[in-house]
């Protein structure tokens, strides 16, 4: 780079000016044939995992139909939008699957409910958290079973009083040392069941399918109901 | 020549360890180092950016001027990380769950601008992607270290989750160390990251003095034996 006989236009700042500019030009298209090569990959991954993600909440046998298909979305008690995925059996709603957020001791917990057209929680798994290591993080199903205990639990076989932890005088265990992170999950799956109870009719009535919105249609759809 | 690369290996590996002497890239190093696979796999994603950008720099180094040098550098080095993890994610994608978080994390490891600045813009072609790869192993090398070592205190175990970073065959070398072990939290953490870093450096130099002493003392007997055959 240093040569002694450096040519005198490589000390010109147009040349600099269109030395950076070539390169940016360079990086911009590589970037974007890399984006176009890759996209469509990445959106297949993505879907393959939140199906994935929703198979745990939501056992495969409950439903015939695409999950994916014609999410519905409604706003939530604060007025965030909230995306539901169905599980139709037959032509009946008879599974949902929604995101729900809980305050941990270090910021959101991400978590992903299932619930059955009565209202009963059939699967609750953690998304995305940023709890302590080795404390908090037993929420996890990884690291430990508690998270099944909300399996099969309602509004009606669990009361006001008993959606708690154990400490606020409730039904669910605590973990030793973190307290804090237990009740923001327990709290969040009863917002989400409050929720389903609140929207239960919006969230019962089966989607109209139609051609235009199925986006991967390997999976065989049922009867449509509209002419 | 081939001293030139058997320096080049010496210096990436042990002598000049991105790591263990310059103390670069503890960015991403404390950040991933929880587990020895982690580490591995960040390791091997550094090491291929290295390569990649020993490349194109020793390649460009007639046309770049010192002036623009650093900007074009740092662009390189981006696109070549973005177009890691793009391709990661599309076509390697249980490993990119385990390391996406970690990819980006790859620009900000002043090593391989250090790397492209001191070495591939001064160098051939050649000399500089073997100078990365040795730079690359050696990181690799020191972040498995750490990693194992960490793992180990921190959770008693050794390359958990290698299946999903290099295959089924993996699971033979997962290993529980300490069953039923509560964890030491410390260790897991950032904070444990530097302390074993530090007892690491500490043992590396340790080492170091010893061979230097032993080769002072080699060289002393040597001039004893010279004197003694002259007089």
């Amino acid at each position: 780079m240093s040569t002694p006989k450096e040519p005198a236009y490589r000390k010109r700042v147009g040349y600099q000016a269109v030395l950076l500019g070539g390169f940016s030009t360079l990086a911009t298209a590589l970037l974007v044939a890399g984006n176009l090569a890759t996209r469509e990959d990445i959106l297949a991954r993505q879907q393959e995992d939140l199906l994935s993600s929703l198979n745990q909440v939501v056992p495969a046998e409950t439903y015939d139909s695409d999950l994916l298909n014609q999410p519905l979305t409604l706003q939530d008690d604060k007025g965030h939008d909230l995306t539901v995925y169905r599980g139709l059996h037959g032509m009946k709603v008879n599974a949902l699957a929604y995101e729900i957020v809980g305050q941990g001791y270090a910021g959101d917990i991400r978590l992903i409910m299932g619930i059955n057209a009565d209202g009963e929680v059939l699967g609750v798994r953690v998304l995305a958290h940023a709890e302590t290591p080795g404390l908090g993080d037993k929420i996890e199903l990884a690291k430990d079973d508690w998270i099944l205990g909300f399996n099969n639990r309602s509004l009606t076989n669990t009361t006001e009083q008993q959606w708690h932890v154990k400490k606020d005088g409730g039904e669910f265990d605590q973990f030793s040392g973190a307290t804090i992170t237990p009740r923001g999950v327990v709290g969040a799956i009863h917002q989400g069941l409050k929720f389903f109870q609140a929207h239960r009719d919006e969230l019962l009535d089966p989607p109209t399918l139609t051609e235009t919105t199925v986006s991967h249609a390997d999976l065989p759809l049922p009867p449509k109901t509209q002419e | 020549m081939s001293n030139d690369y058997k320096r080049l290996a010496k210096d990436g590996i042990w002598d000049n360890n991105i790591v263990f002497a310059q103390a670069l890239g503890l960015c991403p190093l404390l950040a991933v180092t929880g587990t020895a696979t982690n580490g591995l796999g960040m390791g091997l994603a550094t090491t291929v950016v290295l390569v990649a950008s020993g490349l194109f720099i020793s390649l460009l180094r007639g046309i770049i001027t010192p002036q623009v040098r650093i900007p074009v550098f740092v662009l390189i080095i981006a696109v070549l990380v973005t177009l890691v993890d793009m391709s990661m994610n599309a076509w390697v994608h249980d490993l990119h769950k385990v390391l996406g978080l970690f990819i980006p994390l790859i620009v900000t490891n002043c090593a391989i601008l250090g790397r492209a600045e001191s070495f591939a813009s001064r160098n051939t072609v050649m000399a500089s992607m073997y100078d990365g790869l040795m730079m690359g192993v050696g990181f690799t090398l020191a972040l498995v270290v750490l990693g194992a070592t960490r793992e180990m205190l921190g959770s008693g175990t050794l390359f958990a989750n290698a299946e999903m970073l290099l295959g089924s065959w993996a699971k033979a070398i997962e290993l529980t160390l300490i069953p039923d072990y509560k964890g030491f939290l410390l260790i897991i953490l950032p904070p444990g990251g530097f302390l074993m870093l530090g007892f690491i450096m500490a043992g590396k130099r340790l080492i170091d003095r010893s061979l230097a002493e032993r080769q002072a003392r080699m060289a002393d007997d040597d001039a004893e034996l010279t004197l003694e055959s002259t007089s």
